[in-house]
């Protein structure tokens, strides 16, 4: 039994310590990776798509998550060719770290209350989420949506106690999805997204906390090249079309 | 006299416990020592340890009065299917936290299957509240306490059992004279490791019961929502839940667990 276990471990030694080396071995290869703000789940990864049919051979890959964890990670040298952010302060945090070079503002998104289809809170305006009977869903103020949605209520001089403060925004939507609460302030493009599940109401005050999204490729992009093509992508009429078909406005 | 550890044994052994150790050590390293002070006296810090503190003992109180009779089930009494209760029990182990998070609202949620009826009885409602981070802890942390249980039942001598019986003990008194007395120290082992699982409890927490400072805003959810924009701020409360959870941890062992 134990001539062969030995030989097992000589065997798998090697391999174990060669593992890690394989997944660089196709750095060379042509990939472009992208770290984009989840609100942009749905547009980019159509533009993915787009980009890969226009580029035989290439794969875009996407690291969707919260803007300020994303602006994070790259700062902790996480490799991406792409960055795009779903608000300037985010972005701000890496070209700070001199990562990028001059971003631009490829979108806009702007506020909506979303509310269950059945609308169990009867909420028809923003002035309805000061009420203490509704049950309302905010973002937390450290993530984009958080800080519009305080920006919006601020403007409108309400006072709103949520029940909650989410990690971010599509966690808030699903809260309105279950129906655990009457309303969140999400973005329109969630709203989209969510198909017929949610109810969106537009308010006034949603013009002051719209959100501004920059895009900038990464000065250390293991594939620089296609890391501009993809940038010229998203601020080409092709990507207008696709942001503008999700609910975002464009510049 | 100290014998040779065998280098087959010994060498995997240090790599596993550097491998454990040293994410440790880097959050020491670059914990913002100078600041320290300053940030631990901000009110949420302890409001957050509190909460933590409070909602982990609850969990781990309401296991022990559920966990240890189903462990007694599971090891003592013979039933068709006791091998798929065994395994559904782990679900929750391999579940991943915010799915069993999911599930929760699914059934106790506003409009769950049971909670809807909570709700239109007795206006009582679990998501965004205290007892909400509570269930959601209970959730993740009662299979550790059943399995270890279970494994103390199975390991201790059932002729002791047996004896009291012949002496006209009923089967709850054996199991309160005898039984529990004799698997104290897997109980006990059991309860620290669910109260350690609800401590660290994230996913099923911030899904189930949201997150608000002061009512569901335990230290894990507080750690996220600061690696957001202050990782130095996220840096200081891991520390702190660290600090107070060894503490706790090595108090009990030394005292109670052999």
């Amino acid at each position: 039994m134990r001539a062969p276990l030995r030989r097992l471990v000589a065997l798998a030694l090697p391999l174990m310590l060669a593992l890690p080396s394989c997944s660089s071995s196709d750095g060379g290869s042509r990939t472009v990776t992208v770290f984009a703000a989840a609100s942009l789940t749905e547009a980019f990864t159509t533009l993915g798509a787009e980009f890969e049919d226009g580029h035989p051979g290439v794969k875009v890959r996407f690291n969707f998550g919260s803007s300020a964890t994303l602006a994070q990670q790259l700062v902790r040298g996480a490799p991406a060719d792409v960055f795009a952010a779903a608000s300037p302060a985010t972005m701000k945090t890496v070209t700070d770290a001199s990562l990028a070079g001059n971003p631009a503002v490829f979108a806009r998104n702007r506020l909506e209350i979303a509310v269950p289809s059945a609308d169990p809170g009867g909420v028809d305006e923003l002035r309805d989420l000061a009420d203490p009977k509704v049950k309302v869903a905010l973002c937390a103020e450290q993530v984009p949506c958080g800080a519009a949605a305080a920006k919006a209520l601020d403007a409108a001089g309400l006072d709103v106690t949520p029940v909650t403060l989410e990690q971010d925004v599509k966690a808030a939507l699903t809260k309105v999805v279950l129906g655990e609460v009457d309303a969140a302030l999400v973005y329109r493009t969630d709203v989209i997204a969510a198909g017929g599940k949610v109810k969106g109401i537009a308010f006034p005050e949603a013009d002051q906390a719209v959100n501004d999204y920059p895009v900038a490729a990464l000065k250390d992009a293991p594939s620089s090249a296609l890391a501009t093509e993809f940038v010229t992508l998203v601020l080409a009429e092709q990507g207008r079309t696709v942001l503008t078909e999700a609910g975002f406005e464009v510049p | 006299m100290r014998k040779r550890v065998p280098w087959m044994l010994a060498l995997p052994a240090a790599a596993g416990f550097a491998f454990l150790v040293l994410p440790l050590a880097g959050l020491l390293v670059r914990a913002p020592w100078s600041t320290l002070p300053a940030r631990l006296a901000e009110p949420q810090v302890l409001q957050a340890l509190r909460l933590s503190l409070g909602t982990a003992t609850a969990a781990t109180a309401v296991c022990l009065l559920l966990g240890v009779p189903l462990a007694w089930v599971l090891a003592r009494v013979e039933f068709r299917g006791r091998r798929l209760v065994r395994a559904l029990i782990t679900v929750p182990l391999v579940l991943p936290p915010v799915v069993g998070g999911v599930a929760l609202l699914l059934v106790l949620g506003r409009n769950g299957l049971i909670g809807r009826h909570l709700d239109t009885w007795f206006g009582l409602t679990f998501p965004f509240t205290t007892a909400g981070v509570v269930l959601a802890q209970i959730f993740v942390a009662l299979p550790f306490l059943v399995i270890s249980v279970e494994g103390a039942l199975r390991a201790s001598d059932p002729r002791y059992e047996e004896a009291a019986a012949t002496l006209g003990a009923s089967r709850w008194t054996v199991f309160r004279r005898v039984t529990l007395p004799l698997i104290a120290p897997g109980v006990l082992a059991g309860a620290v490791l669910c109260w350690a699982r609800a401590l660290g409890e994230f996913g099923a927490t911030i899904t189930f019961a949201g997150n608000f400072p002061g009512r569901t805003q335990t230290m894990p959810l507080a750690v996220y929502l600061a690696l957001e924009t202050d990782p130095d701020a996220a840096l200081v409360l891991s520390l702190v839940l660290l600090a107070v959870s060894l503490a706790v941890l090595a108090a009990l062992r030394d005292r109670w667990i052999p």
